[in-house]
């Protein structure tokens, strides 16, 4: 706990150092920021976006930002903390501004009711999925089904459950309500689970 | 408490967030309906799925090129 503490201590003094340096506009601190954040920062917009040019662009579009309002941030959040979102918003942005296409509607990949509120399919087992979903191939392949889904629901769930975004935090970021993204957030994890389940049914009796 | 209900109540519970009355009702259907109950194993697997099917990206591979682009674009503004 003490640890955690101190921890916690130093790398606020960290960021508190590298952001005096970055606000008296000294060179070396911007290139020690950019070369140790983007990684991350791009490891984000590559979720978000589908092509690796795109994803780039997302970075240095976070990264103009951030330069320009560095006198914006009070150290409310950790500084990494607060690329983060400008990133994520960066690739949102990008997203926005592609040509769109149609969205297919999820309502197929939905549980289907009876008139007395019984589901119409009996699921079938999955294979143990804690040993299942640690395979390589399934981690490629849960994330392309996920890319499979329309960029509305794609998106929340991305910002959710992936980028560790709070409902209020991602309503803001998608010009929604809560309430939207909670009802998308939840479809969204019902159609990956009907994709993923012809995958992960039992085969073994 | 339906089916249909219950899969509504999926991801308040998954959130811990099910109010305590509702979180009884809903608890009561799970065990006395294994279509539910399976349901709900395979959403809460889904997630798992998700986040593990990001965890552990590579980050180290920054493009040098990248590095340029911005520190050339701070440099020019």
């Amino acid at each position: 706990m003490a640890e955690a503490v101190a921890q916690r201590r130093e790398r606020e003094s960290g960021d508190d150092e590298l952001l005096a340096r970055l606000r008296v506009g000294d060179a070396a601190a911007f290139e020690e920021l950019v070369r140790t954040e983007s990684g991350r920062l791009l490891a984000v917009t590559r979720r978000i976006l589908t092509t690796e040019e795109d994803a780039r662009d997302a970075v240095q579009d976070a990264f103009m930002f951030a330069f320009r309002s560095l006198d914006r941030f009070h150290g409310e959040s950790r500084l990494s903390t607060w690329l983060h979102r400008i990133a994520v918003n960066a690739a949102l942005m990008r997203l926005r501004t592609r040509r769109r296409k149609r969205e297919e509607p999820l309502d197929p990949l939905l549980p289907a009711y009876k008139d007395d509120g019984h589901h119409v399919e009996r699921f079938a087992s999955w294979d143990d999925p804690a040993e299942k979903i640690e395979q390589a191939e399934n981690k490629a392949l849960v994330r392309r089904l996920i890319g499979e889904l329309p960029d509305s629901y794609r998106t929340v769930l991305l910002l959710r459950d992936i980028e560790g975004l709070d409902t209020e935090e991602t309503a803001k970021l998608l010009e929604t309500t809560p309430n939207a993204v909670k009802v998308r957030l939840h479809r969204a994890r019902q159609a990956l689970r009907t994709l993923l389940a012809p995958h992960f049914k039992r085969t073994s009796p | 408490m339906t089916c249909r209900e219950c899969a509504d109540f999926l991801s308040d519970y998954v959130a811990g967030e099910l109010p305590a009355g509702q979180l009884a009702t809903f608890e009561r259907h799970l065990a006395a309906c294994p279509n539910c109950e399976e349901y709900m194993r395979q959403y809460h697997a889904t997630i798992v799925a998700e986040r593990t099917a990001f965890a552990e990206e590579p980050t180290g591979d920054i493009p040098e090129e990248l590095v340029r682009a911005i520190l050339a674009a701070r440099n020019s503004r």
